[in-house]
């Protein structure tokens, strides 16, 4: 996986609550059989017209935002469907870190799959952020420190120690998990005694 | 949580499915079905192929294509690419020896209607799928919650998933429903109070005598929108007819396990003085039938009410999110609900595709038409469902009033497949999320019960069930 360590450039301005994952991807980019590739179908209804013509004055759309690799967007971000297609589509346009006062858990979970920092900060802060984004100031986000600083705001923000970890060194969590196959295995024989109808061959 | 101490539903199934702390801190938890699909999986199959890393539990995982699939005409796949989606799923199974119900399978379906219908879905298990409403199962007593493809993968390399505890929540519904009001109410009325936020972080068991109170059926269609609260899972306590639903299917303990699953089972539910992080009680008799008049499952309002006015909100931002969505929707402030007119109706779907809704559907609209200006389809959950509904002579009731009646899958709910609305359709939708461009790009959908829906396909306006006559 991706490492993340910091990142230094403009961020994006979305300030719409509840973007949801079918907002992110829509369906019929669900159909690939990969995991690339899907950048170009990023936010396809608010990017593109009926004809499949840029939307101009969608911020991604527009430049210095359409090489931003960081996203601040308003509450609940990535709330409805699992689908990791949605991190993937934010991947593959270049954005490794989005900002927002909370994000659903699946949406959450999938990011630090892909190495995309999601960080959590308070209304006021997003507020703050929004405008500094809006006016195109750089932001520096640390992961080490756990900072976001943008023109005169500096923001502490919290993140549990595993996926700061798995971040910073791009860990492979299968490969993890796998180093605990012998106590997988005392689960299974455990349970096949206590419990075996859930033993029984589909 | 400690492992003294009275213990609620959720903490008795975490605690059994425990396998350790990885070093990271994190808990490794044990899941006992996996259920796949086409669309979310084709990833993870490929991922385990360049690690060289075979599936842990071939016979704990079962997968069938649901969401990408034709409901007519269903022996070719039109779509190049939906097609090399389930033909990848049928390869990957077959290579990995895991069960597989192929399209031509009668027990083909929505991947959530089918665990149950099955007997697969038992309380007191964790279910995982590469879908957000996995939800569903937790209807059963299963701790059930939808995952990322890179999930997927984890799953089927370690049988395990890698979790921190959630918080628990509780809500309470109490009281005979009021008549017209069922199921797909409570649930939309709970994601109205909450918030498609709300339930972040938790999962929600719902208690009360108005949730125990209901069919197998009607407590699936709540635990499956508990994902519209924003929760990771819904849970309801397994109790006798929990037991008597699973009795007999084909996936069930036999009875040489019978007795043994049932005492397990029945002493599952949470401790009467277990600690909640978070409680709300609700009296039943507050809700009417709830419709959805916006873009997010929150937006629900009373079918007797009246479209919101941007100009009511509390906050700025909230202001901004209901013009977006009235623009999105064509529809202006103050409108009586009753008052919108209906282009398509949808019945179907995880929320309400299976034979109870069928019923329903077909006492509401046996020898009537369906309104002149709209079109109406039918998409059982399952072929199970299709079976038994064209045995009991619904699909015949269904199809005089003028519906379309369809092979199983998800269809128009996210309209994957060739069954989508036009920019402007607006659609009376029995599925369970209104968001933008979900049912086609441009199209408008408000969720209801089967029976408002049902009503409405007859009127062409949003009807209230009550009214019906």
């Amino acid at each position: 996986m991706d490492k993340f360590n910091s990142l230094k450039g403009i961020a994006a301005p979305l300030p719409i609550v509840n973007i949801d994952t079918d907002m992110i991807i829509p369906k019929q980019f669900l159909k690939t059989i990969k995991r690339t590739g899907l950048g170009v179908s990023l936010f396809y209804e608010m990017r593109y017209d009926n004809d499949g013509n840029l939307i101009k004055d969608f911020v991604l759309n527009t430049s210095p935002f359409d090489q931003s690799k960081i996203l601040v967007a308003g509450d609940n971000f990535g709330c409805g469907s699992s689908r990791e297609h949605a991190p993937w589509s934010l991947k593959d346009f270049g954005i490794k870190c989005v900002i927002s006062t909370s994000f659903a858990d699946i949406f959450y979970n999938n990011c630090f799959q892909n190495g995309i920092l999601p960080i959590v900060v308070s209304p006021d802060q997003l507020d703050q952020l929004m405008m500094a984004a809006t006016n195109q100031i750089e932001f520096n986000i640390d992961l080490p420190e756990q900072t976001v600083k943008a023109g005169n705001h500096s923001i502490n923000f919290e993140i549990e120690e595993y996926r700061k970890d798995r971040l910073l060194q791009g860990l492979d969590d299968i490969g993890i998990t796998l180093g605990y196959q012998d106590k997988i295995s005392a689960y299974e024989e455990d349970k096949k005694n206590k419990k075996p109808w859930l033993f029984k061959d589909n | 949580m400690s492992n003294q101490g009275p213990k609620t539903l959720f903490d008795k199934i975490w605690s059994e499915h425990l396998v350790g702390q990885r070093e990271d801190g994190t808990s490794l938890l044990y899941i006992d079905r996996h259920l796949v699909h086409e669309v979310t999986s084709p990833q993870a199959f490929e991922g385990l192929k360049i690690s060289n890393r075979p599936v842990h539990r071939p016979e704990a995982t079962i997968a069938v294509a649901d969401h990408n699939v034709p409901t007519i005409n269903r022996q070719n796949i039109e779509d190049p690419q939906s097609k090399i989606q389930v033909e990848t799923l049928a390869k990957n199974t077959k290579e990995h020896g895991i069960q597989y119900f192929d399209l031509m399978d009668q027990r083909q379906g929505i991947v959530h209607i089918i665990g149950p219908e099955q007997g697969i879905t038992q309380p007191g298990m964790t279910i995982v799928c590469g879908d957000s409403h996995t939800s569903t199962h937790g209807a059963f007593g299963a701790l059930a919650f939808g995952i990322g493809t890179s999930e997927v993968e984890h799953v089927l390399a370690t049988q395990t998933i890698v979790q921190n505890p959630a918080k628990n929540m509780r809500i309470s519904v109490n009281g005979d429903l009021p008549f017209g009001v069922n199921s797909k109410d409570l649930i939309l009325y709970i994601i109205g109070k909450i918030g498609t936020a709300g339930g972040t972080g938790h999962v929600i068991e719902y208690a009360g005598s108005s949730i125990m109170g209901l069919s197998m059926e009607g407590r699936m269609t709540i635990c499956n929108m508990s994902i519209e609260a924003g929760a990771r899972a819904g849970l309801i306590s397994p109790d006798q007819t929990t037991f008597n639903y699973i009795k007999g299917r084909p996936y069930a303990p036999g009875a040489d396990h019978w007795d043994q699953a049932v005492e397990y089972w029945s002493s599952l539910p949470s401790d009467n003085d277990a600690n909640y992080d978070h409680e709300i009680i609700i009296d039943s008799s507050e809700i009417d039938p709830m419709v959805t008049w916006g873009t997010s499952p929150e937006d629900v309002v009373s079918v007797k009410g009246l479209v919101p006015n941007p100009s009511s909100a509390q906050t700025e931002n909230k202001k901004k999110s209901i013009e977006r969505s009235l623009e999105y929707m064509g529809l202006k402030p103050g409108t009586k609900i009753t008052d919108i007119k209906l282009d398509k109706i949808f019945i179907g779907s995880c929320t309400n595709g299976r034979i109870e809704d069928l019923r329903k559907v077909a006492s509401i609209v046996k020898d009537k038409k369906i309104a002149s200006h709209v079109q109406a389809m039918i998409v059982p959950g399952s072929g199970l469902v299709k079976k038994q509904a064209e045995e009991e002579g619904i699909d015949i009731i269904l199809k005089d009033a003028g519906f379309e009646w369809r092979e199983a899958g998800c269809s128009m709910c996210l309209g994957m497949n060739p069954d989508q609305l036009k920019p402007g359709e607006r659609c009376a939708s029995t599925s369970n999320r209104n968001f933008e461009g979900r049912q086609g790009r441009g199209g408008r959908t408000h969720l209801m019960s089967p029976e408002l829906a049902a009503a409405s396909a007859i009127t062409g306006n949003i009807s209230d069930i009550r009214d019906f006559t």
